[in-house]
């Protein structure tokens, strides 16, 4: 093999090499797994709601359907494919706050199953919480606060 | 109990929450490649900004359009959470605006926890995460 001698040379010998911008590819990959994933939700949401369960109801066992599938297939090692090949398509939906929970208590079971698996399950999840729940109050406050249907129209 | 098939394979409910749910997907994917964000930070992104579109009131024509598609990504997480604490507010004032949210994510919090716990009990880590 040459050696390569140029920074230019180089650099085009790099852009030979590598795939060229992925991130349609990986954008259209996130689009449809992040769009079927819902779809399954809507169809969970449909029986529910068939099933003459009210609307909040629904939603409730829609995400906890839908953790309970993803942490299983984190448990067995598939999430991490569909992730691999799914980018934000598995992250974005409520089976990446799953995967977030189980990955990280996995790896830590070693350490045992209080500190090991109960500790590190909220390294990712953890700070979804801290900064959701902390911006729920902060609404909540600010609808008392300003409480006119103007500013809040939930 | 009869289910009517034809309303739980409504398509133009499922298309819309997949089209919804796809579009949302890909924000989060360009924001992955396009910035150094970690996969952890994005989740709070979109939990955070789905809390603050759901207070206010941006986010509840999302859900009512596209259903499932705006509710299961982590964004509807958000905006339930910020949900329950307005409807709380309502209710018993101050202390809503504590109690609401989480009690609306209680489901799914709890489950996560739970089914978190025992998928990784009954795991056997082969490969090192990423």
């Amino acid at each position: 093999m040459n050696p390569i001698e140029t920074k230019q040379t180089y650099q085009n010998y790099v852009d030979k090499k590598s795939p060229n911008s992925p991130i349609l590819k990986n954008c259209f990959n996130a689009f449809w797994v992040g769009g079927l994933i819902c779809s399954i939700g809507q169809i969970i949401l449909n029986i529910c709601k068939e099933r003459g369960f009210d609307q909040t109801l629904s939603g409730t066992i829609v995400s906890i359907i839908l953790i309970a599938i993803s942490a299983f297939l984190t448990g067995l090692n598939l999430f991490n494919r569909i992730g691999k090949f799914a980018g934000a398509g598995s992250l974005i939906p409520i089976t990446g706050f799953a995967n977030s929970i189980v990955s990280p208590a996995m790896e830590y079971k070693s350490e045992g199953y209080v500190m090991g698996v109960g500790g590190k399950m909220f390294t990712v999840a953890g700070p979804v919480l801290v900064f959701g729940i902390s911006a729920s109050i902060l609404v909540g406050i600010v609808y008392l606060i300003f409480n006119t249907q103007s500013i809040t129209l939930v | 109990m009869d289910i009517n098939w034809a309303n739980v394979f409504d398509w133009m409910s499922i298309l819309k929450c997949f089209v919804v749910g796809g579009i949302i997907c890909v924000i989060g994917q360009i924001l992955i490649d396009k910035t150094k964000l970690t996969p952890a930070r994005i989740l709070v992104i979109f939990v955070t900004t789905g809390a603050i579109l759901g207070g206010l009131g941006i986010y509840k024509y999302l859900v009512d359009f596209a259903g499932a598609g705006a509710t299961v990504p982590l964004t509807g997480f958000g905006y339930n959470l910020a949900k329950g604490a307005i409807e709380a507010v309502k209710e018993t004032g101050l202390v809503g605006a504590f109690t609401g949210g989480v009690k609306a994510a209680a489901g799914g919090i709890s489950a996560a926890v739970f089914f978190g716990y025992l998928a990784s009990l009954i795991s056997k880590p082969k490969m090192k995460k990423q």
